[in-house]
């Protein structure tokens, strides 16, 4: 379980996010959902110590996160960050690969590459693996950052829109792999979602967030209304029941 | 990749018996010994100064910053002013080089991590800021050592004035012994974490997320560095643009991500550049144009074209 406890962060003075308490997991897909700088990204963060903790406490599974050893927490947890690069050259193999570091440091075994090969095969990159990263498309690129969390196989995983730049099959391949994982290996996957139809679609749970805070917090069906995105998001979009599924008119 | 350091390797050996051989006349031992001390001094030059900016490029998570550009070895010879101008003329005369020398490299360590540690990490996300950092910095140590120079006594500035300027053809010999020590221990001890810093040169939020922070790998490095760099610019002075030479070679001729690989490569391209150039330009165009000043100006030129391919 990731467990957060009264998590608060500012930034020169600005309250990022304000007593938040959280707990999710073990165990299935929870979406993140908000406008655009309420908090989501910098809630990943502090949960994968990307930033340090101010006030409050984060556990993961039991470990506390800033004072367990780093390459613990990263057989414990992946993150996939918004908006990454590499400056070095690196082919998709390469960078899939990097996923296993944490187990082999340095040294892979067999297994670690077959499990490389699975991922890249996971996510449709075979005939990709061995081109250069900037030289791909945002989508592939996108894919195979995924790609490499994945390698990491971990109990938590956090995706910051890992749907940027893909396309609807790409997307919905993506969403369906989550949800697989989620069920058959009883992962707890943490996904920052901007469409909140895939929110609908795939998630277990929606936690929402606005100015720093949790304003609303449950299973799709009770969460999507037409009284959310107007809290939320400020707009007014109107949402129908499909399929025994909530569906926003975009 | 293999084959490549191979005939890489191959090559060095080839500038090496000639910078030993071409022109050799009288008493062979007597050649061998004396080229053979200044071809120790060339070959643990180009291996401090390649390694010392391969590494911190890769902690920096850049490919155009280099430890000279940031003002490194400005700042040894700041250091090294500053100690002749603190201790006296007698003492300074009294002490022997190498202790002066260890006493530099200390200084520089320390230094080195106060200033640059807390740069690295508040300004690593602005490369342009931290060049112009790096020049302005360079231009103040330089500007103080000038004066510190002036204030001194002239006899004791002759001494100072021969340690400022490059120069491969004059190696310093008497600190040579410590010189193989410290680089020898230095580079040991990069290749133990060979491959953390693989993992270091994805930048810190892949790093961080993969168990290995920035912040406690690029402490070790830096002071890696300030040691390599100690020992290079004690032994021929500042020398601004050869490591950028090296290190863009270097990631042409080996493409993968491995210091496994990158270290080797490095060092024996910058022992092919040092070795090779030393024996054009003093063998065979009898030291008309001094290697350092090529080296210079192809560094240079490599500098501006990977600045501006960035802009682009
Ligand atoms: N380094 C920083 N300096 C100042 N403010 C920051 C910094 N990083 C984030 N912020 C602010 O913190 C707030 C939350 O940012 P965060 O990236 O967590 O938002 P988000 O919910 O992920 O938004 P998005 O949907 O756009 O990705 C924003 O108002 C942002 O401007
Ligand atoms: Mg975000």
């Amino acid at each position: 379980m990731i467990d957060i406890e009264g998590v608060s962060y500012r930034i020169g003075g600005q309250d990022i996010l304000r007593d938040v308490s959280l707990q999710m997991g073990p165990g299935g897909v929870i979406a993140l959902v908000g406008p655009n700088g309420a908090g989501k990204s910098t809630l990943l963060s502090l949960i994968a110590r990307l930033n340090a903790l101010q006030s409050g406490r984060i556990t993961v599974n039991g470990l506390p996160v800033g004072q367990v050893a780093d390459d613990r927490l990263a057989r414990e947890l992946a993150i996939l960050p918004q908006d990454l690069t590499v400056t070095i050259r690196l082919t998709v193999r390469d960078l899939v690969g990097f996923g296993r570091y944490p187990y082999h440091k340095g040294r892979p075994s067999e297994a670690d590459d077959a499990l490389v090969t699975q991922a890249l095969g996971n996510f449709d990159l075979q005939d990709l693996a061995d081109r250069v990263l900037e030289t791909l498309s945002g989508g592939q690129r996108q894919r195979a950052f995924v790609a490499m969390a994945y390698a990491q196989d971990t109990a938590y995983l956090l995706l910051d829109e890992p749907l940027n730049n893909l396309d609807i099959a790409a997307s919905r391949a993506l969403m369906a792999r989550l949800r697989a994982l989620a069920i058959e290996k009883g992962r707890t996957v943490v996904i920052v979602l901007h469409d909140i139809n895939y929110a609908a679609a795939y998630a277990d749970r929606i936690i929402a967030l606005k100015g720093g805070m949790v304003i609303a917090d449950g299973a799709p069906k009770q969460i999507v209304t037409e009284g959310l995105l107007r809290d939320v998001f400020e707009t007014d979009a109107k949402v129908f029941r499909v399929d025994d599924r909530s569906v926003v008119l975009v | 990749m293999r084959d490549r350091i191979a005939i890489l390797g191959l090559v060095l050996l080839a500038a090496c018996a000639a910078y030993l051989s071409i022109g050799a006349r009288g008493d062979w031992g007597f050649v061998l010994a004396f080229r053979g001390q200044k071809l120790a001094g060339l070959l643990l030059v180009a291996l401090a100064m390649s390694w010392a900016t391969l590494v911190f490029q890769t902690i920096t998570a850049n490919r155009i910053l280099t430890p000279s550009i940031m003002g490194f070895d400005a700042l040894y010879l700041l250091l090294l002013s500053a100690l002749v101008w603190g201790l006296g003329a007698q003492t300074y005369r009294a002490m022997p080089a190498q202790g002066l020398m260890a006493a530099n490299v200390f200084l520089l360590c320390g230094a080195a991590l106060a200033l640059f540690g807390a740069l690295l990490r508040s300004g690593r996300d602005d490369l342009m800021r931290l060049i112009l950092t790096g020049v302005v910095l360079s231009v103040l140590f330089r500007s103080v050592t000038a004066y510190l120079q002036r204030v001194i006594d002239p006899n004791e500035y002759a001494v100072i004035q021969a340690a400022s300027f490059a120069r491969f053809s004059a190696i310093e010999v008497d600190v040579l012994g410590l010189s193989v020590v410290l680089t020898l221990l230095a580079c040991g001890a990069l290749w133990h974490i060979r491959h953390r810093l693989d993992v270091l040169a994805l930048g810190p939020l892949l790093s961080t997320s993969l168990g290995e922070a920035p912040a406690r790998g690029q402490w070790h490095v830096l002071i890696l560095v300030s040691v390599l760099v100690s020992v290079s610019t004690a032994l021929v002075g500042p020398v601004t643009f050869f490591g950028l030479l090296v290190t863009s070679l270097t990631y042409q001729v080996m493409n993968a991500p491995r210091h496994a690989l990158l270290l080797p490569t490095a060092a024996l391209i910058g022992g092919i550049i040092l070795v090779g150039g030393q024996t054009v330009m003093e063998r065979l165009l009898g030291l008309a144009t001094p290697l350092s000043v090529v080296v210079e100006f192809l560094g240079g030129l490599v500098f501006l074209a990977l600045l501006l391919r960035r802009q682009r």
